[in-house]
């Protein structure tokens, strides 16, 4: 899960990272009122989880309240590659001497944490790594000592801080690190991390991500869910435990396993380019178990999807037999009545495949057509899309 | 041969007592698998009943400790099926114990858990090797299963195959179900995960019963990338891939808690390029996928 860059400052403020004053707001009066409290020089910054704020026109300085407001005007409702600015922060001003980067985040490749940092921050870090890859200092941090004081300085003296403030910056990335663990992140990141004019160290702009595997042992990590802008149909499948994501096309897919799922989303948008351009509408994993019930939870959302023109269930039955899987979507389509309104293709295989397809050759559901096999399936379910 | 565990490997299931743990106990049985006991520290003393392969009933004891399974039954290989919060000290306990191969099928581990208990192993000296978490495990048909493939799909044959994905392997499986497999092994679909396509590829290479090669991946990470480059300078045998998830968009996670398009990378189709460069030939779909085996295994008999 990202989190917005309010709540990322709210954790860096926690452990005790500097970071700037800041408040979230989401009328032109409450940015208004909070730049009064602030006082003096504020920034106004759309809160959207996407890079490239600035460039949008995103981010505005104001030296007065009128201003604040003036800014929040332009800003909120603003579409940032496609996200539209709902809140933004109001925060201090800087006075800003120098930029710089650092991260902490999860290395895949090496199956450890990895550590970026760099004197010259404000750029992109993926522009500062092809342009200036000798800027980036690149440490491995071990994942059971993690950053310590002296593996600190060894990163800020791996990239070329001024000895000066090698201890200073050391100290906000041992804090950083404690966020990282403490919070289970899979990223943190500053950027910029800046030396103010006054001598200080501080996190300006914070990006964190945070394992939605760990949630189990963070019970504050739920609340950071922004539900409203999550997609209605993705919400209430997450409230019925299932795992769906909406996408853009005409064909509901249901599938047991991951990769499976991946793989007959393919196989449909393949078949859809003989039929005229259908795509899948959806993923949805409904695991191993594939009861009446998951089933018919399943369907439920893939119908409540006004796009959807056709359904395609592709299981596999492995531990799950296939008559229990016919069972279930007998027992679905049942359950759902005269809900359940668009063509179901169905493909089955595996263990117990036979009795199966009996059951559903026997249900005999208006609806359900039987495929053959996967690629059979999609292209039937492409072509009622299609038709619809 | 097989490669990783063979007829006489010796498991134990850590979290024998339950649910998941006693179901795949009376399904590994069933497969054949000489499963000796389990662990569980507060039922430790007390034993489970199960049927073997030839309907007999078996008393498998509970042991304390991983170290303790061991020491009374000999085995070498463990299967993890714990609930996530108590994976890495499952993990730890059996690296402690020295134990040549663990399972891990547990879904849902924190990454952090995954990325302590592995630079744990590397720093006892890799005596372990793991699979997983967040997999099907391993299956030599007609010899063992150590996981929750189902052991009915196929039996044994040529082919070695190597999966992020469980439901992929056993499609795969199935459609090559008349050639049979050597070994197929999912190695998971976590961000961080033990054996490694590289892994499992080495030891297919290494392993004489083994003629050709299926590897199954998905979005996310570039460890096919990784696969790619160590196929074009160390294996000979002929590799077919698969790689799920073109259309996924960018940044959704697909089910698995690896599977994700993050910016440009990780996507399917840098993924099945870099394959197609290192020689191997990837199928667009499962079925193409195992017509190309096929061709490849055709060829050789030739």
């Amino acid at each position: 899960m990202d989190l917005y860059e309010y709540q990322a400052r709210d954790l860096f403020e926690k452990y005790g990272v500097p970071v700037l004053p800041g408040i979230v707001a989401d009328t032109p009066e409450a940015v208004r009122a909070a730049a009064e409290e602030l006082g003096g020089v504020v920034v106004v910054k759309a809160q959207v989880k996407t890079g490239g704020r600035g460039k949008a026109g995103g981010v505005k300085v104001a030296k007065t309240p009128d201003e604040a407001e003036e800014a929040a005007k332009a800003i909120l409702g603003l579409d940032i590659k496609g996200h539209v600015v709902k809140r933004v922060m109001v925060a201090g001003g800087a006075r800003i001497a120098q930029e710089f980067y650092f991260s902490v985040l999860l290395d895949r490749a090496n199956r450890s944490y990895l550590s970026l940092t760099s004197v010259e921050g404000g750029m992109e870090i993926e522009q500062l790594a092809v342009e200036k890859p000798e800027a980036l200092a690149r440490v491995e941090v071990d994942p059971i000592t993690g950053i310590t004081p002296t593996t600190a300085r060894e990163i800020a003296v791996a990239a070329n801080f001024p000895a000066d403030l090698v201890d200073k910056v050391a100290d906000v990335f041992v804090k950083l690190y404690d966020v990282y663990k403490s919070e289970d992140a899979t990223l943190v990141e500053v950027n910029p991390l800046i030396l103010d004019e006054d001598g200080n160290i501080v996190a300006l702009d914070g990006k964190v991500t945070l394992d939605e595997n760990a949630e189990f042992r963070h019970a504050g990590h739920a609340l950071l869910e922004d539900k409203a802008a999550a997609d209605p149909l993705e919400a209430q499948a997450k409230a019925l435990d299932l795992n769906y994501v909406k996408l853009d096309g005409e064909v509901g897919i249901i599938g047991n396993g991951a990769g499976l799922v991946m793989s007959t989303l393919d196989v449909v948008a393949y078949a859809g380019e003989n039929h005229g351009g259908v795509k899948p509408a959806n993923f949805l994993d409904i695991g191993g178990g594939a009861s009446a019930e998951v089933m018919a939870n399943g369907l439920g959302i893939i119908l409540g999807d006004p796009q959807v023109k056709s359904v395609f269930v592709n299981v596999f039955g492995g531990i799950t037999a296939c008559d229990q899987v016919a069972k279930g979507i007998v027992g679905a389509l049942a359950e759902l009545g005269s809900t359940a309104n668009k063509p179901l293709v169905v493909r089955l295989d595996g263990n117990n495949v036979v009795e199966g397809r009996r059951i559903l050759e026997e249900a005999a559901h208006p609806l359900v057509t039987l495929a053959e096999n996967m690629d059979q399936g999609a292209d039937k379910a492409a072509e009622l899309a299609n038709a619809a | 041969m097989t490669i990783f565990l063979n007829k006489d490997s010796k498991v134990i299931v850590q979290g024998i007592t339950g649910g998941e743990g006693s179901k795949h106990t009376a399904r590994m049985l069933a497969a054949g698998s000489q499963v000796v006991g389990g662990v569980n520290a507060r039922k430790a003393g007390t034993t489970v009943l199960h049927t073997d392969q030839d309907g007999n009933a078996v008393e498998l004891p509970v042991f304390a400790s991983v170290a303790e399974a061991i020491e009374q039954t000999g085995a070498d290989v463990s299967i993890a099926f714990v609930p996530p919060a108590f994976t890495k000290d499952a993990v730890i306990e059996a690296i402690d114990a020295e134990i040549p191969l663990l399972v891990i099928i547990t879904e849902g581990v924190p990454v952090q858990d995954s990325a302590e208990f592995w630079a744990y192993a590397k720093e006892q000296g890799g005596k372990t090797r793991i699979i997983g978490p967040n997999c099907p495990g391993i299956i030599s048909p007609g010899e063992s299963l150590v996981g929750i493939t189902p052991a009915n799909i196929t039996g044994k044959g040529p082919i070695g195959l190597v999966s992020k994905s469980g439901t992929l392997t056993y499609q795969m499986m199935y459609e090559l179900r008349d050639l049979g497999f050597s070994t197929a092994i999912g190695i998971g679909g976590d961000p961080i995960i033990g054996t490694t396509h590289i892994d499992a590829l080495a030891a297919f290479e290494a392993d004489p019963e083994t003629k050709a090669i299926v590897m199954i991946g998905e979005i996310g990470g570039d460890a096919e990338e990784r696969a790619a480059d160590f196929i074009k300078d160390n294996v000979t045998k002929p590799v077919v891939g698969y790689v799920a998830g073109f259309t996924a968009p960018e940044g959704k996670t697909m089910g698995h808690a690896g599977a994700i398009v993050s910016g440009s990378a990780g996507t399917a189709q840098a993924k099945k390029e870099a394959l197609e460069a290192a020689g191997v030939k990837v199928g667009k779909t499962p079925s193409e996928t195992a017509s190309l085996l096929r061709e490849v295994v055709a060829a050789l008999g030739a």
